[in-house]
């Protein structure tokens, strides 16, 4: 039969596809260039940042889910990571698998009671679990360190092979760990998986009554950002040889919110873009003290003010391009 | 030959916390039929179609598909048993392509789809289905525009060729027409004799001329019970139907 469409030979999303490798190539040469210009070791919390922002915004963006938990993964996996590594004197490899599976772990019970809420209640399970896991935190002493958290944490060797104390074999592990997460979070968001789960968070009745079992797509979704949340906790639990409070507290759910806010959710780029940002206010406004809180905050009311889709969300509407 | 009605329902009921919305209603449709639901606004009919579908789970009651009971089963497994709906106000996923839109559905028959290693490329062997899809609704032209930005009539095309997609045995359609311009009711009306030639549809309709023209048997809904049955003469003679529809200001 003669078909009569316009011969759009390539998809829509080709020249997309295409913009999107340059881009990240572009982010791969400044990820390798950038420690010869700046800390190393905030370049590698920049990017602990980035990786779990995009982590969050795989579920907020593209599966529509707002948690406001994921600091139990992020500094969850961060503790078992230091643990492993400390006391279990497992290489660094495992500890942060070791990390990255308990983030699975909790994030598969987490999805199971989370997932047949919508929205605002959906939002509250997550902090509500994630309360719990902070008070676990506090009350278990022997194996997070309560107040003190896991200090002196080794870095170790990598494969038994490759000494992690040298910052760049350390700052080498942690950009492969990036640009790696990176790279699958966006093969997620573009794979088969990937469109239903759009389509989930489009019109989820629509999916539904396509055969499509939501509750599983959404669990998966939530899944694999609680994994990837981990990876990006334990890494920095590496990189700073600490595991502590501050990264299971509520405040880190909230800034990890906040970060892909900034950056433009259910984009691709922004999460990096957002976390560049806070990282660098946070070091920069340190000296403030308590005042890094309300500086952050200003920042953050201007830029949702002016930039209701985020800066990357922004850019490409003027582009017309996803980003 | 197979059975020779496709869905059943019996004694089917629905309450809100007390108010009746669907009452005791005995459905009988049969295979190869446009059935038309019909009744004035708050029958019951919506409820009724997702009593049907198991968006909602019925109160009492039974659903029988092809002489199988699927009160207790879920949604998801209604629509791969064949049988698939449309909604009253438009369904379509507003920031896919119109493309991707129906690829959905094909993607579903073609399964896999929780693969998140896989790259969507995969995908692109169900193009061409899609396109024939697009345009056997006359949306061929629109393959690559993001539904949002459709007029509504062509996202209730877009709709349909969705579902077709699933080459389902049984269509459900809320309220097609609802809302269109006058070309756009024909066009949809004539979609809808066209792909009813091989599957059954039971459908809501609110514009009576298309309800003569397409339906070969009529249910009539009021306050959450059937109240006539029959052809479109018979129905629109049954005094329970014209003092229903006088009674309501909606026809
Ligand atoms: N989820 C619900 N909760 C409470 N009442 C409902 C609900 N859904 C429908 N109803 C009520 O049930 C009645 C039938 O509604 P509906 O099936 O939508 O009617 P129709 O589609 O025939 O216009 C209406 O009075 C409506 O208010
Ligand atoms: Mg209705």
């Amino acid at each position: 039969m003669a078909n009569a469409a316009p011969t759009l030979a390539a998809p829509a999303g080709a020249a997309d596809a295409k913009l999107h490798r340059i881009a990240f190539a572009v982010m791969a040469v400044a990820v390798a260039l950038a420690p010869f210009a700046f800390y190393p070791v905030f370049l590698m919390k920049a990017m602990c940042f980035a990786l779990f922002a995009c982590a969050f915004n795989l579920l907020l963006g593209f599966g529509g889910l707002l948690s406001f938990g994921h600091a139990m993964f992020f500094g969850g996996a961060g503790y078992f990571c230091a643990h492993a590594a400390k006391v279990w004197g497992l290489t660094p490899e495992l500890a942060i698998l070791a990390g990255a599976g308990a983030a699975a772990l909790v994030g598969s019970v987490t999805g199971l009671l989370a997932i047949r809420r919508q929205g605002i209640y959906f939002a509250m399970i997550t902090l509500a679990l994630a309360q719990m896991i902070y008070f676990f935190a506090v009350q278990a002493q022997w194996f997070t360190g309560g107040e003190d958290g896991i200090q002196g944490v080794p870095r170790g060797k990598l494969f038994g092979l490759v000494d992690l104390s040298h910052m760049p074999a350390m700052y080498s592990v942690v950009a492969v760990i990036f640009l790696g997460g990176f790279l699958l979070i966006y093969r997620i968001i573009h794979s088969p998986f990937g469109q239903v789960l759009k389509a989930i968070r489009e019109h989820e009745p629509r999916a539904v009554s396509l055969g499509y079992d939501t509750d599983y797509y959404k669990l998966l979704a939530f899944v694999l950002s609680a994994t990837l949340a981990g990876v990006a906790g334990a890494t920095k639990a590496l990189v700073f040889q600490l595991a502590s409070l501050t990264d299971v507290h509520w405040t880190m759910s909230g800034e990890v919110v906040l970060i892909a806010l900034l950056g433009g959710v259910g984009t691709v780029f922004g999460p990096v873009v957002g976390a560049l940002i806070i990282v660098t206010m946070q070091d920069y406004f340190s000296q403030l003290g308590a005042g890094v809180t309300i500086a952050q905050g200003v920042v953050f009311v201007i830029c949702v003010l002016a930039f209701r889709r985020g800066i990357v969300g922004e850019l490409s509407r003027v582009l017309k391009r996803s980003l | 030959m197979a059975d020779e009605y496709i869905l059943e329902t019996r004694s089917l009921a629905k309450e809100f916390k007390g108010f009746v919305a669907v009452n005791g209603v005995d459905l009988k449709i049969r295979r190869g039929r446009i059935h038309a639901l019909i009744g004035p606004n708050g029958a019951g009919k919506t409820t009724v179609f997702n009593l049907l579908t198991k968006f909602l789970a019925p109160t009492r009651g039974a659903i029988l598909y092809n002489g199988r009971d699927i009160t207790h089963e879920r949604p998801a497994h209604i629509a791969r048993r064949g049988m698939v709906r449309s909604f009253q106000i438009s369904a379509v996923f507003p920031h896919l392509t119109v493309l991707e839109n129906v690829r959905v559905a094909l993607q579903r028959r073609r399964g896999h789809s929780l693969d998140f290693w896989h790259s969507a490329k995969a995908l692109d062997a169900l193009n061409e289905r899609a396109r024939e899809l697009l345009d056997s609704v006359g949306l061929s032209a629109y393959a690559s525009t993001v539904a949002v930005e459709l007029p509504y009539g062509r996202k209730r095309a877009l709709e349909i060729a969705t579902t077709l997609a699933l080459e389902p045995e049984m269509m459900l359609l809320d309220e097609p027409t609802a809302g269109m311009t006058h070309e756009d009711v024909e066009r949809i009306a004539a979609l809808i004799k066209r792909v009813a030639a091989d599957r059954t549809v039971l459908m809501v309709e609110h514009n009576l001329s298309v309800v003569a023209d397409l339906s070969n048997h009529i249910t009539v809904l009021a306050r959450g019970e059937v109240i006539a049955e029959g052809d479109y003469a018979q129905v629109s003679k049954h005094p329970a139907v014209i003092q229903a529809y006088l009674g309501a200001e909606h026809g």
